[in-house]
């Protein structure tokens, strides 16, 4: 079986966040990047399923800084295969450049499985996982938390709002948006990490254009402004009550 | 759970074995007698399936993969009480336990919350997974600045490493900032280097994260040779351990003191400035890295004693005996998964020797110790009068005006 996991890197979280210049974008000279949490569940899930069932597993990664790290941290955990995609992705591209520029690196790989990360927190344009799917004609099913591969078909368990679990056969090869593997992500020892770093070989593939069509214009990218139209209410709880029926009458929400 | 690399086959034992041996002394393992002395000194001995004597008689047994099938190793906090009671001299905590620990992590078997302390070091260089730009803002806004090596580019004659949780940590960082204080009246020419100091890593050794530990060396050893210095301070016993035990084996070699040695050593020149009297009856833990570990009990009672107004007193477990706080070799980053166990604290049970001698002030020389023994204050009975504090901070507030 073979598995393929593209992952991308987002801004961490733990240095502070700036807005550049343009206003229309974050400032990228103090910004780390970090594997976004749900792509490391997806590598995760990946790992479980080679070590149940075998299968070859291929972690694929655009070229940002941060972008080795990853791949040697997935070889030290098992992954057979470690791809940079190297192309213009600095300083940032949206979802739709990045799945265009999945698709025909899943296409000449051929895999069984795509796993990817149901979303990430700097997702603007929709998940990855979708419009790959579509790009490839591949069906996809988000929010999955297990995956069981049985021959040609896999079984998986999809989370609904509502405490609500979801059992759904799906023909393969498929792709699956991971929410959560089924164990949380292992620990690796830094040594093997540092051993992967000598002997793991990242292949480099290239990607000479990026297709940002289709995601939004972001007219102005700004931190939460303190806005003015609070008002405090005072009194006991009865008061309170009261003025309360009154302001809801008069904005016309009560029936 | 993962597979585990480990493998149920005799030669397991026998490998391990033999990597036991290559630790320093570690050839001691074989005169073990079974006394049982360690297990039974050693503070959460009675809640290990395989108390270190046990360890031992599963590896002559060579079954030591059940011993890698437990978890409770991870009970181990390090504290060198079973190195240090042991007749044949076994390097136990560095050696025993560690290699177990490493056992442990490269299987993958490590508890969540400490594999979250070691992803966030290998990250950020600290465990608290900060911003390592942030590593010196502990030191905003204090006159005169704080001198960072990077900043000033000149020689300076103490280099003081500040340590991670003396960095990071909203109460410690009071200690760090106390001290800052007592080296300015002293006149001391210092510099720390902010954000190229990567964490000590010591406790991360003795949990079984050699190659994490060796990074971090490496990179701290180039930070180191980029500078200056004559001599390198710590407010951190377990830094001080790895500056001075470990990390001239990496070729990493500078004379290192524990704050306490260095200010002893000035106390003519410190005496008269500890004007304000304290009147209070003060006990002093000994950390388990400065005392037991390094032998050094007595310069931390002078500073003590050189404030005017303290009494001091012993809890019955002090100097070679003292009572882990719990927060080495991983403790400090599995009081969930150790408090599930055992349903007690260390830190707690040292409270209570605290209360019990009718201690006003705690006095502790480890950044871990401020934040575990108030925590633990808050869980014991009749602790809400004992208050935590640091030698530093003690000597600050003997220098302020009356």
């Amino acid at each position: 079986m073979k598995i393929v996991v593209p992952v991308k890197l987002v801004p961490d979280l733990v240095e502070e966040l700036l807005i550049d210049e343009s206003g229309t974008a974050l400032d990228t000279t103090w910004l780390s990047l970090i594997l976004s949490e749900f792509d490391d569940h997806a590598i995760e899930q990946a790992i479980l399923l080679k070590e149940r069932d075998g299968a070859q597993v291929t972690v694929v990664v655009p070229d940002v800084e941060g972008a080795d790290d990853v791949l040697f941290t997935a070889a030290a955990k098992g992954a057979d295969r470690l791809i940079r995609l190297v192309g213009p992705f600095e300083p940032t591209v949206n979802n739709h450049a990045l799945a265009r520029a999945f698709a025909p690196v899943v296409r000449e790989l051929q895999p069984d499985l795509v796993l990817t990360g149901v979303q990430a927190h700097s997702d603007l344009d929709g998940p990855v996982g979708p419009q790959l799917a579509g790009l490839l004609g591949l069906p996809y099913v988000g929010y999955v938390a297990g995956v069981r591969v049985q021959g040609d078909r896999c079984l998986v368990r999809k989370e609904h709002p509502g405490a609500l679990l979801a059992e759904m056969e799906v023909a393969l090869p498929a792709v699956l948006g991971i929410q959560a593997a089924e164990e949380p992500p292992r620990y690796v020892a830094f040594s093997k990490i540092r051993q992967a770093m000598k002997t793991a070989a990242i292949e480099e593939w290239p990607v000479d254009e990026l297709d940002p069509s289709g995601g939004p214009a972001v007219r102005r990218l700004f931190q939460p402004e303190v806005g003015e139209r609070a008002t405090m209410l005072e009194g006991d709880v009865d008061e309170i009550a009261t003025r309360l029926v009154g302001i809801l009458e008069e904005l016309g929400v009560l029936a | 759970m993962a597979v585990t690399i480990v493998s149920p086959r005799p030669s397991f034992s026998e490998a391990f074995y033999a990597s036991l041996q290559e630790v320093a002394d570690g050839e001691r393992i074989r005169t073990c007698l079974q006394c049982g002395t360690c297990s039974g000194v050693c503070p959460f001995g009675y809640l290990m399936d395989f108390p270190p004597s046990r360890m031992i008689a599963a590896l002559r047994a060579r079954m030591f993969d059940r011993v890698l099938k437990t978890d409770t190793v991870w009970m181990c906090v390090s504290c060198y009480a079973c190195t240090q009671v042991c007749p044949s001299k076994i390097p136990l905590t560095a050696g025993l336990m560690a290699r177990t620990k490493e056992e442990m992590v490269l299987a993958g078997h490590v508890p969540t919350e400490l594999q979250d302390a070691l992803e966030k070091t290998l990250h950020y260089g600290n465990p608290l997974g900060e911003s390592p730009r942030k590593r010196a803002d502990w030191a905003l806004g204090l006159d005169p600045p704080v001198p960072i090596l990077r900043q000033v580019r000149r020689p300076v004659d103490v280099l003081w490493f500040v340590g991670d949780y003396a960095s990071y940590h909203p109460r410690v960082q009071r200690v760090s900032r106390a001290l800052v204080r007592v080296l300015n009246a002293l006149g001391v020419d210092f510099g720390i280097l902010g954000p190229e100091e990567q964490s000590d890593g010591d406790s991360l050794r003795l949990a079984g994260e050699r190659g994490l530990f060796e990074r971090l060396a490496e990179k701290n050893g180039r930070a180191f040779r980029r500078y200056t210095f004559r001599e390198i301070i710590t407010t951190d016993p377990h830094a001080y351990n790895a500056l001075k035990n470990a990390y001239p084996e990496l070729g990493i070699a500078y004379p290192v003191r524990h704050y306490t040695q260095f200010l002893a050593e000035r106390l003519d020149q410190l005496r008269p400035l500890l004007k304000r009297e304290l009147k209070a009856r003060v006990t002093f833990h000994d950390p388990c890295y400065l005392g037991r570990v390094n032998g050094v009990y007595e310069e931390p009672r002078a500073l003590l004693e050189a404030i005017p107004g303290v009494t001091l007193v012993e809890m019955s477990h002090n100097r070679s005996t003292s009572l882990c706080c719990g927060g080495g070799g991983g403790g400090m980053w599995l009081d969930g998964f150790q408090w599930e166990k055992a349903r007690v604290r260390l830190s707690e049970w040292r409270v209570r020797e605290a209360v019990a001698i009718k201690a006003d002030i705690l006095a502790v020389a480890c950044p871990y110790e401020p934040p575990r023994f108030e925590d633990a204050i808050k869980m014991v009975e009749g602790a809400s009068r004992l208050v935590v504090k640091d030698i530093a901070e003690l000597l600050a507030e003997a220098m302020e005006e009356a």
